[in-house]
């Protein structure tokens, strides 16, 4: 499909805009619908889209596999790692209010990164996923 | 019963009715047809039948989407949201590994019909089954 | 949504198939709009119609084949459907009627949440308020399924076929 033009050309257009709005989900997600996973599946969905158009090859110069492994444990340890932060501040394992100056801040600070730990994990799976069927070769019989 | 109230009755059940309708031809998918990807698409019909049984409850008439704004008062009940929003995501991780497995079966037996698999299995070992 | 889904029961070519259940997808992410989910219907479109798809259409690429014409009549199948319908429009008669306010749905936490959002957590999509902050362990039992499913797909497929041939 790298050969046809107007995939290509149309490819190069949206990506960008479709990892924007990835992200404005993510960023979002607590003034309006949005949050971790959908903002995890939309990152997951542009890079598919770059390796449908491209080819598999191109796609793993751009997120090469040891990133994409790596990232599926670091979205659940950053999670985890949110929760250890409460115990280490004072309160009860995954308690929010005790991470900033007032129990307001400390719950926008404990979301905001729960909600990324949760993106790259998503995003993280999907990908893998994806790049372990896509790269199977098929077996004759 | 007057036949007036069971008539109101019936319109107020009709989103189970729906539900039920998408339950049960996702459960016939899964057990009358045989080919494997198939019966992954009659499970995840299912699935979202669920997610309707869930939701549809919850929804208030005159009410709004659950994000607090200073126009609205009546929000429909953030709950069920929650629950379901889980539950997508781990069908799709069900869905990715019963994926899996069925390009492992189509590996190793070369087929992905039920009543071939089964026909394969019951003959004695021998040189048809690959590793 | 329901002749989708007649339809999809009924076709033997699994690309159609696939392609029906993404349509399927997007449409019920039209109806949870229509029941205020937004966050839910955002999910459901892109996991459902995106994701889904796209992992089907591999598969189906690795296995390559069409359905086989069933053998025998689906009678059995169908009576057995018929008996569950039977029964669950028996059960769910005596649910409470669609947009009751005085559901016990309606009644014990939800108030609580919309209520007490400003004092407590002061976040304005109570969605993700309750998903990330009131409810967060189930949150991370989640995070953990979805990790544990994507090492369970790198298990199965490891050996890359190609590379042995």
């Amino acid at each position: 499909m790298k050969h046809d033009l107007i995939l290509r050309v149309v490819a190069k257009l949206l990506i960008p805009f479709i990892l924007l709005f990835g992200l404005y989900v993510q960023f979002h997600g607590d003034f309006g619908p949005g949050g971790g996973f959908q903002a995890g599946v939309i990152l997951a969905a542009a890079v598919i889209f770059y390796a449908l158009i491209f080819g598999l090859a191109d796609a793993r110069n751009v997120v090469p596999e040891p990133l994409v492994e790596s990232m599926m444990a670091i979205g659940v340890l950053v999670y985890a790692g949110v929760g250890v932060a409460g115990l280490l501040l004072g309160g009860n394992y995954l308690d929010y209010f005790v991470l900033g100056r007032d129990p307001i801040a400390g719950q926008h600070r404990g979301i905001f990164w729960v909600e990324v730990g949760v993106a790259i994990t998503v995003s993280g799976v999907m990908l893998k996923v994806f790049y372990m069927f896509a790269g199977r070769g098929k077996v004759d019989q | 019963m007057s036949g007036a109230a069971f008539l109101t009755s019936l319109g107020g059940h009709v989103t189970y009715f729906i539900t039920i309708f998408l339950m049960i031809a996702g459960l016939f998918i899964v057990i009358a047809r045989g080919n494997l990807i198939k019966k992954l698409v009659g499970l995840s019909i299912f699935q979202t039948s669920v997610y309707l049984l869930y939701i549809a409850p919850g929804k208030l008439v005159g009410g709004t989407a659950p994000i607090l704004s200073e126009a609205f008062t009546v929000y429909s009940n953030p709950l069920p949201h929650v629950l379901i929003l889980t539950a997508i995501v781990v069908g799709v991780a069900t869905l990715a590994l019963g994926l899996a497995l069925v390009v492992r079966i189509r590996e190793a037996y070369g087929c992905i019909e039920e009543d071939d698999i089964l026909n394969l299995d019951a003959e004695p070992e021998d040189s048809t089954q690959q590793q | 949504m329901a002749a989708t889904v007649v339809v999809l029961a009924r076709n033997r070519n699994l690309f159609a198939v696939i392609v029906l259940s993404g349509a399927y997808s997007f449409l019920m992410a039209t109806v949870l709009m229509a029941m205020d989910a937004v966050d839910v219907s955002m999910t459901e479109a892109s996991v459902g119609a995106g994701i889904s798809t796209v992992l089907f259409l591999s598969a189906l690429f690795l296995c390559d084949s069409e359905e086989a014409r069933p053998l025998h009549r689906p009678w059995m199948p169908l009576a057995v459907a018929v008996a569950v319908v039977g029964l669950l429009v028996y059960g769910t008669w005596g649910l409470p009627e669609f947009s009751d306010p005085n559901a016990p749905i309606h009644k014990h936490v939800a108030p609580r949440y919309l209520n007490e959002m400003k004092n407590e957590v002061d976040v304005p999509n109570v969605v993700t308020a309750v998903l990330a902050s009131y409810r967060g362990y189930d949150t991370l039992g989640e995070v953990t399924v979805v990790f544990t499913a994507g090492a369970g797909v790198l298990a199965l497929l490891r050996r890359r076929r190609k590379d042995r041939r």
